[in-house]
């Protein structure tokens, strides 16, 4: 396959199997999720579940004095990374495209080379994620094979991405081709592993919200 | 024909002064991006070359590749050119035609055997036994390989003969392949582009006849002349870095000369020498004139995806993937989910109260 | 029929639902569970890590309950749950974590791990992996009626003692009552001025209330096993007698996961919503409070801070309620650093104090807890939950530290304005 073709078959065929798999296996996971369902509350409440559900959701992102001071590095590492991946996914004008494509509607971007310096912030950060999970006990005792290979899908695609921006080393077809081949392995693997969280994690939250919210706590 | 005397004997006979000649081989040296230290060095090769034979074969083709040879720069040069390679076979340009025109091609193979240079544009069909394109009776299959059988070398010249062009666009209803699909006992060299830069051409031809084979890229392009892409070189590069893209054709940033990423510009994937030698005698190329590289020298540029989408976005139908997706996804799950629902209630069902004599295993 | 694996694994399967099975698809390892865990922060040890501790139920939910997680089982990618699991697991589950809920406050994607602990327990209960010292608690708390095997006359003795001490009588089965009120056997045996007070309290306020002979006892061992069948007899046992008398509320002593067992999963555990309200003493006091029924003398001057227990505050729902009563009785109260719903674990509640096994472990644990004392350094040490307040003292006495523990409803009968009683008490707490 010449390098033209593999471009052609990643913008082409991947990119559909990859999507289809990614949305449906996503669809199913919420499903197989929200039909174990949930016995009705027969006490008698103090506050809303609702209101408590929709108070967690966002409250939760805000890490509270004492954890923040406990575990600084992977808060902070952790949400540079996050941070850096929205701006260089959903920011960077070549990929808003791409989503105009997928939603029918696209957005402003940043400048082009301040998404190649996220990038840079974000490459990084993900290494020091990666040294604290290969070094904390806690983690270690934690992770799995799993956790290693999210960890390669999530990076693969910063990595190719910018080498594909600045032009390092092969052919353009080729860059741009494993660049775009990176991120499709990335959302097949979207159903299968802990990547889930990015969308379960807003049902999870809930749920823990909803709970605290009807004894009259805000958690 | 007068194959038997040197470029230098022959360009002497044309009142061709040697600066001038020597003009000519350091243009071509910077063309082929060599120090100017070697013009001398092609000076000298050329003026030793015998005039080889050159047999130029059009198949599926809208000659615009032979269009485009025409307006190479320095055009009394290149009648010299046309002189120093003995073009004896060329359907545009030659003189005569008919059976007269086959015969000294048959001449040519017979008397120049394992000599000649075949040049090849357009691409040759092959589907139905080859019916949609045929000359004198043969089909162009079966010109090609009797011709190239007794050549020294090809050279694919436009995007049809390198890569089979847009005949090969889908759905390629005559089997339309490049030369490269066909011979594959003879040193190739391909020169796309739809049509190719003009000086790209005579350049290439000039490297060859100077050097020899060429240096070819994985897709057997001279990579002095496409070893670069339009991007790496295109004068609109700090735009895409920065960001700065045109919208539309008459938008603001069109008009200021930004980036045409977002309107399918292909350069980052196009390998060619546009953006420095440029059209027109260095006029202008595509991108300056704001319109999107549209990738002419890639193989399937045509079915690409659309020339107006940009490179980052998918080539197919992902509408229609969404709307499969969600519903097998929603199905898929209902399933599942009913199932797990299902065999939990059982479970629930089959339930047997712990009691506090049920603490404690049976020892 | 007596405890088997395949009683547990299908215990666990029962359990599973919608927020267990968000919870576990959101888990992303990141280890930040473990700082909130006192077990994990006072020992260094990565296996408390709360997130660790429910890996039984998340086998049994990825193995029955998610179709990859099946499809890998099938296809020997990964190990299904096995007895030997749930026997290694048991001292994470029982031992090092009193389900205090400090995990679930501070977990990013918003796990409940509290929760899944408590759900995962009622599958080592069946499969014959609980504690020794739990099994003991709720034998006796279904046969005798109490899990420290306090028995009606031994209620009666102390009820006498109270009535003579405070000179006040204490009402017995009497229908009609606004109150029933419920009694920890902790209190019962080893704090009974709790009964005095609020003896005193509610005739201070005007408020009729009474005991139940039938059922008196707050404490539920079948929550703190893990075993809600076991816990709806204890709960079924209270309700039927509120019923009885038909009272408007039951009161829910100073004690922690009664409140959570009465409160909150009650109605659950016996399938119907309940006739009457529950409230914590503390709701109460609150209450009679706020309408300016409670009447001051004078107020308590020495330095006090204020524990939340787990169950009562960030897992039950009253926590400004004890700031507004201390506000009321103490000129200096100063509340110790987290503070509030995310206060730390006392380190013995959830059926730790009741596990000998675990004593050195909550031990250590407690140095959290010291920790805190340390930073707001009190005169004195207030709380609403009776295992606390014993277990407080038993960690402030291993690292010898001299700060007494109050009660908080104590504390307030004490300052009572009364001109009716002259009430002589020995109570060496109080100055």
């Amino acid at each position: 396959m010449t390098d033209v073709e593999f471009l052609l078959w990643v913008r082409g065929p991947a990119f559909n199997a990859a999507l289809f798999i990614m949305l449906a296996g996503m669809l199913v996971r919420i499903m197989e999720i929200l039909l174990l369902g949930r016995k009705p509350n027969l006490a008698a409440a103090r506050g809303s579940a609702a209101a408590g559900g929709l108070h967690t959701l966002w409250r939760r992102s805000i890490p509270d004095k004492d954890s923040f001071q406990r575990s600084t590095l992977v808060i902070v590492a952790g949400y540079l990374f996050h941070i850096g991946l929205f701006v260089t996914i959903f920011l960077f004008v070549p990929h808003i495209l791409v989503f105009e494509r997928l939603l029918g509607f696209g957005w402003a971007g940043l400048p082009s080379t301040l998404i190649d310096a996220v990038a840079v912030i974000t490459v990084l950060a993900l290494l020091v994620v990666l040294i604290h999970r290969l070094t904390s006990p806690v983690l270690r005792l934690l992770s799995t094979t799993s956790d290693y290979l999210v960890w390669a899908l999530t990076f693969l695609p910063l990595l190719t991405g910018w080498i594909a921006f600045n032009r390092v080393g092969l052919s353009g077809p080729m860059l741009t081709g494993l660049h775009i081949l990176s991120v499709e392995l990335l959302m097949l693997a979207f159903p299968f592993t802990k990547l889930s969280h990015a969308f379960t994690l807003l049902m999870a939250r809930w749920y823990n919200g909803a709970i605290a919210g009807y004894k009259g706590v805000k958690s | 024909m007068q194959a038997d005397i040197t470029i230098g004997e022959a360009l002497r006979e044309q009142g061709i002064s040697r600066r001038s000649f020597l003009k000519f081989c350091a243009t071509s040296a910077t063309l082929m991006a060599l120090p100017p230290t070697m013009a001398p060095v092609i000076a000298a090769t050329l003026e030793k070359k015998r005039r080889p034979s050159v047999v130029w074969l059009s198949f599926q083709e809208c000659t615009g590749c032979a269009e485009s040879i025409t307006r190479s720069d320095s055009s009394t040069l290149e009648d010299l050119i046309f002189n120093v390679i003995s073009l004896d076979y060329q359907h545009t340009l030659q003189a005569c035609a008919g059976h007269f025109a086959e015969h000294i091609r048959e001449q040519v193979i017979e008397q120049q055997d394992g000599k000649f240079i075949l040049i090849v544009d357009g691409s040759i069909p092959v589907k139905d036994g080859g019916v949609y394109s045929t000359i004198a009776g043969m089909t162009n299959e079966q010109i090609l390989k009797e011709t190239a059988q007794h050549a020294a070398a090809i050279v694919a010249v436009g995007t049809c003969a390198a890569y089979g062009g847009i005949p090969k666009a889908d759905p390629n209803p005559t089997g339309a392949v490049a030369v490269a699909d066909l011979i594959h006992d003879k040193p190739i060299v391909n020169v796309p582009g739809c049509p190719p830069i003009p000086n790209v051409i005579t350049g290439v031809l000039v490297q060859y006849l100077t050097f020899g084979l060429p240096e070819l890229d994985p897709l057997g392009r001279p990579k002095a002349f496409y070893g670069q892409s339009i991007h790496d070189r295109c004068y609109r590069r700090p735009f895409y870095n920065k960001g700065l893209f045109a919208d539309s054709f008459d938008d603001e940033g069109a008009k200021q000369g930004w980036c045409l990423y977002k309107l399918g510009c292909k350069g980052p994937t196009t390998y060619n020498a546009c953006a420095t030698e440029k059209w027109n005698f260095g006029t202008s190329f595509p991108i300056q004139s704001g319109h999107p590289c549209l990738g002419c020298s890639e193989p399937d540029f045509w079915d690409a995806g659309s020339f107006y989408s940009a490179l980052s976005t998918p080539t197919d139908n992902i509408g229609e993937t969404i709307i499969y997706a969600a519903g097998a996804g929603v199905l898929a799950g209902a399933v599942l989910g009913g199932v797990h629902h299902a065999r939990k209630k059982s479970a629930q069902r089959h339930h047997q109260p712990v009691g506090i004599d049920d603490l404690e295993k049976e020892s | 029929m007596s405890a088997s694996f395949e009683r547990g694994y299908q215990a666990l399967k029962e359990q599973i639902d919608a927020p267990i099975a968000a919870f576990l698809s959101s888990c992303v390892h990141c280890g930040m569970c473990a700082e909130a865990c006192l077990f994990y922060t006072e020992t260094g040890d990565p296996k408390f890590t709360p997130i660790h501790k429910v890996e039984p139920l998340r086998k049994v939910w990825h193995q029955e309950y998610s179709f990859w997680g099946k499809l890998a089982r099938a296809l020997g990618l990964s190990k299904p749950l096995t007895d030997a699991d749930l026997c290694e697991w048991e001292t994470l589950v029982y031992d090092s974590c009193t389900l205090c809920g400090r995990c679930s406050m501070v977990c990013p994607v918003g796990n409940d791990i509290a929760y899944m602990i408590r759900k995962t327990r009622e599958g080592m209960a069946a499969a014959g992996h609980a504690p020794a010292g739990l099994i003991g608690a709720s034998r006796r708390a279904v046969t005798i009626g109490s899990p420290m095997g306090v028995k009606l006359p031994a209620l009666q003795a102390q009820i006498r003692h109270m009535e003579q001490e405070y000179g006040l009588k204490i009402p017995l089965d009497v229908e009609g009552a606004e109150y029933m009120c419920l009694l920890s056997s902790m209190e019962i045996m080893n704090f009974p001025e709790y009964l005095g007070s609020i003896a005193k309290i509610f005739q201070h306020a005007g408020v009729s209330w009474t005991l139940s002979t039938q059922a008196f006892e707050a404490t539920n061992s079948g929550i703190q096993i893990g075993v809600s069948d076991i816990a709806a007899i204890l709960v079924q046992c209270i309700v039927d007698a509120a019923e009885k008398l038909k009272v408007k509320a039951v009161i829910s002593p100073e004690c922690g996961h009664a409140y959570m067992a009465i409160r909150w999963e009650g109605p659950n555990l016996i399938g119907r919503p309940f006739g009457f309200r529950v409230l914590h003493i503390l709701e109460v006091l609150e209450q009679l409070r706020e309408q300016g029924k409670l009447n001051i003398k004078d107020r308590e001057v020495r330095k006090l801070t204020y524990h939340d227990p787990c169950q009562v505050g960030r897992r039950g729902g009253v926590l400004e309620q004890p700031r507004q009563l201390l506000d009321m009785v103490a000129e200096n109260f100063v509340d110790m650093p987290e503070a509030g719903k995310m206060n730390w674990c006392c380190g013995a509640g959830g059926g730790v104090s009741t596990n000998e096994r675990a004593d050195e472990l909550r031990l250590t644990a407690f140095k959290r807890k010291k920790a805190q004392l340390e930073a707001v350094a009190p005169d004195a040490l207030v709380s609403a939950c009776s295992n606390c307040r014993i277990y407080l003292e038993d960690g402030l006495e291993e690292y010898h530290m001299d700060i007494p523990l109050l009660s908080l409803t104590e504390t307030i009968a004490n300052h009572l304005a009364d001109e009716k009683l002259e009430v002589i008490h020995h109570d060496p707490h109080l100055q």
